[in-house]
């Protein structure tokens, strides 16, 4: 028997190195890579405590939480694309200014 | 027990593979090593009782979201990261300021370890209580989603439509407008 | 003659006979999709020599039968190339990627009636590797996993017509699986189960006697659908645009030499043998089909997957390929809104009917 702790432990490791990919990559589709590992991250901990209470609300949430991932993914590629066309880069810091 | 192995074995693909996604400066071998790990998230859920889970994992993330940013890695052809010299001469890039978001992500580890370890019974057996088959019955998952959680349901297509029309908006090249 | 001292032998074996007849399933099966590859390969050269009012292969072999076995030797004794600016490890992962995941598809792929094989067995086995309950997504989870290998790849070739390959490729893949999975949704409804396995036995019996109850009569649009969008999804032509070769060379496979190149098509023959397959499970009865008993219904199974491969080939040699922009719009604005509108009515009607 595998307990709770352990599905929780693994989630919590994915979350840090998810964020630790926010904040360490400078390129915006690993960032958004990073992101999308955390949101798994919430999602393996949201079935581990869906089972462990013995009901399929975890798992309900999780499809929402892929939905909100999809629509993300979706706008933010679009957003990489029309950054990418402005500046031929894919460095967040080649975007600091709010106008061009 | 194989159920123990298969969750180690599960657990350690999943972890080695998203270490190696933000490890690297190849988009490219990012996208397929978080697809790796996608795999192994769903064997995760599979050994939670959770198989329509696991399916929907890889047909919506490894599937259709992945393969979306494969298009835009390969549409953009995008050059290795920190390619221009203003990139390398930001001050942000100096080494030793980048060690502190790898601590930072290091004590955000320690912290939900240490929070986990001041809840009581979370040593139980995952499986302990319910009906795997009840949970792992796609009928129930689907009887549950549209009447007690029909709102929220209602709210992510209005969600998708949003999003899809900014995406469409975004992504549109500006001569046209 | 006294088969008494086999049944003994098979009763002291006891235990061990049924993983072994499992196993030994397995062993046929891979084997079965490898020889079908070849088959097709010969098929489709003959009849589009028949097309064409030409011969086709005849030379290696009575008839040319002996031609796709030829063609793999020959193959196999080329030499390996592979371009200088191609990367090493993903330009061989991604012909193992398209083959392992077409082999995998079909592994949750029933093909035949619970049967004791005349006797042998105590307890009926079912034919088909797994039995899992949410059968038809798993087919479609695998299958949607062989893009991978098309478009890394147009990606790893490091040449422009592969990667233009490539990226028709992974846009014409997500676009048509949106169709694919509504016409399933439609099916799935129908049987009210995810197994196919429970799918194909729901369409057992005849209405008025004579007429299967082959959900292809309740959903025929459904059905068209899921046949359009399968050759998209196989990438045959009409929608061959990853290998187009009077726009890319050959597209994604342009780089690709010797065994590399030969598991491609292969890949792409196995896809067509579970696309056919799938199809028949979910809209063609199965082995359920009037005249033949339920015990060979394997016989009957095969028949209808051949006969929808030819339609395959039949298609391929007939219909000139579209463009790629007619692709898309054809995909989002006739198919979809299509399949959206069938699954609609489907519902409707199941509800008036029903309740």
């Amino acid at each position: 028997m595998i307990p709770l702790s352990h599905y929780l432990i693994v989630s919590a490791l994915l979350f840090a190195i998810g964020s630790a990919g926010v904040f360490l990559r400078r390129n915006l589709i690993t960032i958004l890579l990073s992101v999308e590992i955390m949101l798994n991250a919430v999602n393996l901990s949201f079935v581990a405590f869906g089972r462990a209470a013995g009901n399929v609300d975890g798992q309900i949430i999780t499809f929402f939480v892929m939905t909100v991932a999809a629509a993300e993914a979706a706008v933010g590629l679009a957003l990489v694309i029309a950054l990418f066309r402005h500046r031929e880069s894919l460095n967040p810091d080649a975007f600091t200014s709010l106008k061009w | 027990m194989p159920e123990t192995l298969l969750f180690y074995v599960l657990a350690a693909v999943a972890v080695v593979a998203s270490v190696l996604v933000i490890g690297q400066r190849n988009a490219m071998y990012s996208v397929l090593f978080l697809i790796a790990s996608f795999g192994a998230l769903s064997g995760l859920y599979i050994t939670l009782d959770a198989p329509f889970v696991a399916v929907a994992q890889i047909i919506i993330y490894a599937g259709a979201i992945m393969v979306l940013f494969l298009f835009v890695v390969m549409l953009l052809n995008a050059p290795q990261e920190d390619a221009a010299t203003w990139d390398r001469t930001n001050p942000l890039r100096r080494p030793g300021i980048g060690r502190i978001g790898a601590s930072l992500a290091g004590l955000l580890v320690v912290q939900l370890v240490w929070a986990l370890g001041r809840i009581a019974g979370l040593g139980e057996g995952v499986r302990a209580q319910g009906d795997a088959a009840t949970l792992s019955s796609v009928r129930e998952l689907g009887r549950i989603l549209f009447t007690d959680y029909a709102f929220a349901f209602e709210a992510t297509s209005a969600l998708i439509l949003v999003a899809m029309v900014g995406a469409v908006v975004l992504a549109r090249k500006e001569s046209e407008q | 003659m006294d088969f008494g001292f086999v049944s003994q032998m098979l009763g002291a074996a006891g235990p061990f006979l049924r993983p072994a007849i499992i196993g030994l399933l397995i062993f046929i099966v891979f084997n079965a999709l490898i020889i079908a590859s070849a088959i097709l390969v010969l098929a489709e050269r003959k009849i589009m020599g028949f097309m064409q009012q030409r011969y086709g292969p005849y030379l290696v072999g009575p008839h040319g039968v002996m031609q796709p076995f030829a063609d793999i030797l020959k193959l196999l004794f080329k030499e390996e190339l592979r371009p200088k600016g191609a990367d090493k490890y993903l330009f061989t992962l991604a012909p193992v990627i398209a083959v392992v995941a077409a082999f995998t598809a079909f592994a949750t792929v029933p093909f035949g009636a619970e049967t004791t094989l005349f006797g042998l067995l105590e307890e009926p086995i079912k034919l088909g590797i797994a039995d899992v309950n949410v059968g038809v997504l798993v087919v479609f989870a695998v299958t949607s996993m062989g893009v991978y290998g098309i478009v890394l790849a147009g990606w790893a070739s490091n040449s422009k017509y592969s990667l233009f390959g490539g990226l028709r490729a992974s846009a014409q893949m997500i676009s048509y699986e949106l169709s694919y999975a509504t016409s399933l949704a439609a099916v799935i409804m129908l049987s009210g189960s995810l197994s196919l396995r429970e799918i194909v036995d729901s369409q057992s019996g005849t209405w008025l006697g004579f007429v299967p109850q082959w959900y292809v009569f309740l959903q025929p649009v459904g059905f068209v659908i899921y046949v359009i969008a399968g050759i998209a999804e196989t990438n045959r032509a009409p929608f061959d645009f990853p290998e187009a070769e009077q726009e890319l060379v050959a597209g994604f496979n342009t780089e690709y030499s010797s065994v590399r190149f030969a598991l491609f098509p292969q890949a792409e023959y196995i896809n067509m043998v579970t696309m056919s397959a799938v199809a028949t499970d979910l809209y063609l009865g199965g082995w359920h089909s009037p005249l033949i008993p339920t015990e060979y219904g394997w016989i009957g199974f095969l028949l209808k997957v051949a006969f929808i491969l030819f339609a395959y080939i039949w298609m391929r040699w007939t219909l000139p390929r579209y463009r790629y922009d007619q692709l898309m719009q054809f995909g989002w604005k006739w198919l979809f809104p299509a399949s959206v509108l069938n699954l609609l009515v489907t519902a409707t009607l199941m509800l008036y009917f029903n309740a």
